[in-house]
């Protein structure tokens, strides 16, 4: 789904990575590792678009690259984009209308991550696992292809770990790819792949 | 469209939300036409002639105040990357946001400007052409200010920068503004500067975007 060649990334005078070259299948997970500050943010916001690398190509199979990239990855950072002053249901109306989700999309995603009793709270009232779980709503409701996903688990308790993992394993099922950058071993199987090493 | 829309309302509600941004602005728009007579002195006859000078000076450093918001917040919290991969181009999303800031703000002072300006001393029969004059230029402030809101992104005190792009391009706006204001007054047609008036905004409608666009994402890499 993704074919990232010779990939070079470099932030300030520091080089990140050089040559990296791998591929997303369908169906298939990447565990990026690494180090903090090894680069595996910078990876995953190359590969969604936001850095343009200093050498090689990302291209996506069956899609031009740059402007149709919106329409296939989902991208969920550490920073999870809610605004603390509204509602919890008007920032997950935005988002996942925002990435082309119906009324039905958001209803199921609400379902799956039982956030219905969270929806008239404001987002500062939630804490941070119950913010990472709406924010990850606009994935279930809006259907994607390629899900790039930043440390994904790190606010989650044990229970929604695994939850998680389940709708990760459904997304891979139906022909989904994913790349997350862990800490920890995602509960799935998943190809391992470690930055750090390849320098 | 509708994705727009999605962000247009969205936009509105931020602006409104949390200590009600639009009504800080009419209120610092309110004091300045204020403080302006107090620091030229007692005599209002003299205040007159630039009255609808004035006005515009508050329109332009009013439209400035809430400019820092506008996508630095979004950076901020990581919404500008869920925005960037949404189905359309960031250029579109600068232009909505833009309009978004000009109803929840540009309108609001457009609506102050006149009780300012005949406050000031401008004949009432003028208050109409003010608050559409303002109107027109709200917008021209709006589509300038998000550029450099854009520009300033990521930048420390971004706020004073700015201040500092924008003002100088917040010029041209206010010179034909308040000729066409000076215009009525005299009795001559205020149509020719009104017409550039719309003039800069055409142009800022159809620049600042692409710019704004880019400047945003040179910052998210």
């Amino acid at each position: 789904m993704i074919t990232a060649t010779s990939l070079t990334v470099s932030r300030g005078e520091r080089l990140l990575f050089r040559d990296l070259s791998f591929a997303l299948a369908s169906g298939e997970a990447i565990a990026l590792t690494g180090a903090n500050g090894a680069g595996k943010t910078s990876l995953l916001r190359t590969l969604a678009g936001f850095i343009r690398p200093d050498g090689g190509t990302v291209a996506f199979a069956d899609v031009e690259p740059a402007g149709a990239r919106a329409n296939h990855v989902h991208w969920l950072g550490h920073l999870d984009g809610l605004k603390s002053g509204r509602r919890a249901r008007e920032e997950l109306t935005f988002q996942a209308q925002w990435s082309g989700a119906d009324a039905d999309g958001i209803a199921a995603a609400v379902d799956v991550l039982a956030l219905e009793p969270l929806l008239d709270l404001e987002v500062r009232k939630l804490s941070a696992g119950q913010r990472r779980r709406l924010a990850f709503a606009r994935l279930i409701a809006a259907p994607r292809p390629i899900w790039l996903l930043d440390e994904p688990f790190a606010p989650l308790d044990a229970r929604w770990r695994a939850a998680l993992g389940l709708l990760m394993q459904a997304h891979l099922d139906k022909g989904g790819g994913l790349i997350a950058a862990v800490h920890d071993p995602l509960p799935l199987p998943a190809r391992v792949l470690d930055i750090g090493a390849g320098r | 469209m509708r994705t727009l829309l999605v962000l247009f309302r969205r936009e509105l509600a931020l602006a409104w939300a949390g200590g009600g941004g639009p009504l800080l602005a009419c209120g610092f728009f309110l004091c300045l036409t204020v403080l302006v007579p107090l620091a030229a002195g007692g005599d209002p006859a003299g205040l007159k002639p630039v009255a609808g000078g004035i006005a515009w000076l508050a329109l332009a450093l009013s439209s400035i105040l809430s400019l820092e918001r506008l996508f630095e917040r979004d950076l901020e919290d990581g919404a500008l990357d869920l925005i960037a991969l949404g189905p359309v181009p960031l250029e579109l999303v600068v232009l909505t946001k833009a309009k978004a800031q000009w109803l929840a703000v540009g309108a609001p002072l457009a609506i102050t400007a006149p009780l300012a300006a005949v406050t000031l001393g401008l004949p009432p029969a003028l208050a109409p052409l003010v608050g559409l004059s303002a109107l027109i230029g709200a917008l021209g402030f709006a589509l300038t200010g998000a550029l450099g809101a854009a520009l300033a992104l990521g930048a420390k005190r971004g706020g004073l920068l700015i201040a500092v792009v924008v003002l100088p391009l917040f010029i041209p706006p206010v010179v034909f503004g308040a000729g066409a204001l000076e215009r009525a007054a005299n009795g001559l047609d205020p149509t020719p500067a009104l017409a550039f008036l719309a003039a800069y905004v055409l142009f800022a409608a159809v620049v600042t975007p692409f710019a704004a666009a880019a400047a945003i994402r040179n910052a998210q890499g």
